[in-house]
């Protein structure tokens, strides 16, 4: 999605009654942001709205990236976002060999995931139920961990859902990311 | 899960690399993993023990076949060099892009004052223009320019001030680089 540099284009200010909705609509794709979202998006400041190439909006605060959203779409956390609450998203892990594919901006694909190195949810190599045990349906918005990495590499919306992963093996599991050191990162 | 979400564990705080700016365990699939790492132990020496010992290298490569190391090797290589050769396009065009100032009469003895080439500087064109309004109390816009880029425009000669204000307030344009020229009108003949 932003493979390439972007340069920002106009930005404004958030209405505050758009600067609500964008709260209670954080608060519904990301329920365990809850806790925090007086720090994330505090009541009494000013959000901006900047513009980016095709058609993709970023909240930013300041200077700090928070949200953005091709269209209508669910909103995404900026991946500096995600560093900070990594616990309050739905994740998922590639293995080591993937890592250096999604950082070039390649599609992410299936086994990167359902190898030895990657986790989806219900996995019998998590312990710890970091991954969550119910299975994700496709459209749903996943933050991507790294083998061996303490810090999420990408985020997206899965392209098909974490049953249909397990049973197939191969595919494309995820489109449109957002990844670091992309365009978007590079606004951060 | 429940109460790993107490207030004080988050915002976590991150440190990312001061050369290519991802989480610096991710340093080693950029193109500038030296500089990188030299730059960890400068200012994180705990973090770069940790990350640079030999025993996180050797972990790192048993996880992948031989086959994908190789690859994961010419790869890095051919990321270094795209790294390498990009900087010094960046810096070539520093040094050779020029910034005009240029003094444009518009009537007799009314004058603007035209800025080109900021953005080769880094430059956001629109703040500049902004801080020139502000500095000078005049009107300052930007307008696009037929062969691309923008220029600002200020009312006023105040092509002097400008030179002076552009080499003060930012550190980034080099005196060599800042030109000052003057647009005359065609002159009436007489
Ligand atoms: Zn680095």
């Amino acid at each position: 999605m932003f493979k390439k540099d972007i340069s920002p284009g106009a930005k404004s200010k958030v209405k505050s009654s758009a600067q609500r909705a964008i709260r209670s609509k954080v608060i519904e794709q990301y329920p365990k942001l809850e806790p925090y979202i007086d720090d994330i998006l505090p009541k009494k400041e000013q959000l901006d709205l900047v513009k980016l190439p095709d058609r993709v909006s970023l909240y930013t605060l300041g200077a700090t990236p928070l949200f953005f959203q091709h269209m209508d779409d669910p909103l995404l956390p900026h991946l500096t976002l995600v560093h900070k609450y990594p616990d309050s998203f739905q994740l998922l892990r590639i293995d080591r060999g993937a890592i250096r594919f999604v950082l070039s901006g390649a599609t992410l694909m299936v086994p990167g995931l359902t190898s030895a190195g990657g986790r989806l949810p219900d996995d019998d190599a998590d312990e710890e139920g970091r991954y969550g045990d119910e299975d994700l349906e496709a459209g749903e918005v996943v933050v991507v961990e790294a083998e061996g990495k303490d810090h999420a590499c990408m985020v997206g919306v899965l392209k098909v859902g974490t049953k249909e992963m397990r049973e197939k093996k191969k595919g494309i599991a995820c489109e449109a990311g957002h990844y670091l050191g992309d365009g978007l990162w590079g606004l951060g | 899960m429940a109460e790993a979400s107490s207030s004080s564990e988050f915002p976590k705080k991150v440190i990312y690399c001061g050369v290519c700016s991802l989480p610096p365990e991710y340093c080693e699939f950029g193109g500038t993993v030296k500089k990188c790492e030299e730059w960890l132990e400068q200012h994180h020496p705990d973090m770069h023990a940790k990350l640079y010992s030999q025993e996180a290298i050797e972990q790192n490569m048993s996880s992948l076949s031989l086959e994908a190391q190789k690859r994961a090797e010419k790869d890095a290589q051919k990321k270094a060099a795209k790294a390498a050769s990009a900087e010094a396009k960046a810096q070539e065009q520093r040094a050779t892009s020029k910034i005009l100032i240029k003094r444009i009469e518009r009537n007799k003895r009314k004058y603007v004052t035209a800025v080109q080439g900021l953005e080769a500087f880094g430059l956001d064109i629109k703040k500049v223009a902004k801080d020139f309004g502000k500095k000078f109390a005049t009107g300052s816009s930007v307008t696009k320019v037929p062969g691309g880029g923008e220029e600002i425009t200020v009312q006023g000669d105040l092509s002097d001030d400008i030179f002076d204000f552009l080499l003060d307030n930012y550190k980034d344009v080099p005196e060599d680089n800042v030109e000052l020229i003057e647009d005359k009108k065609k002159k009436a003949a007489g």
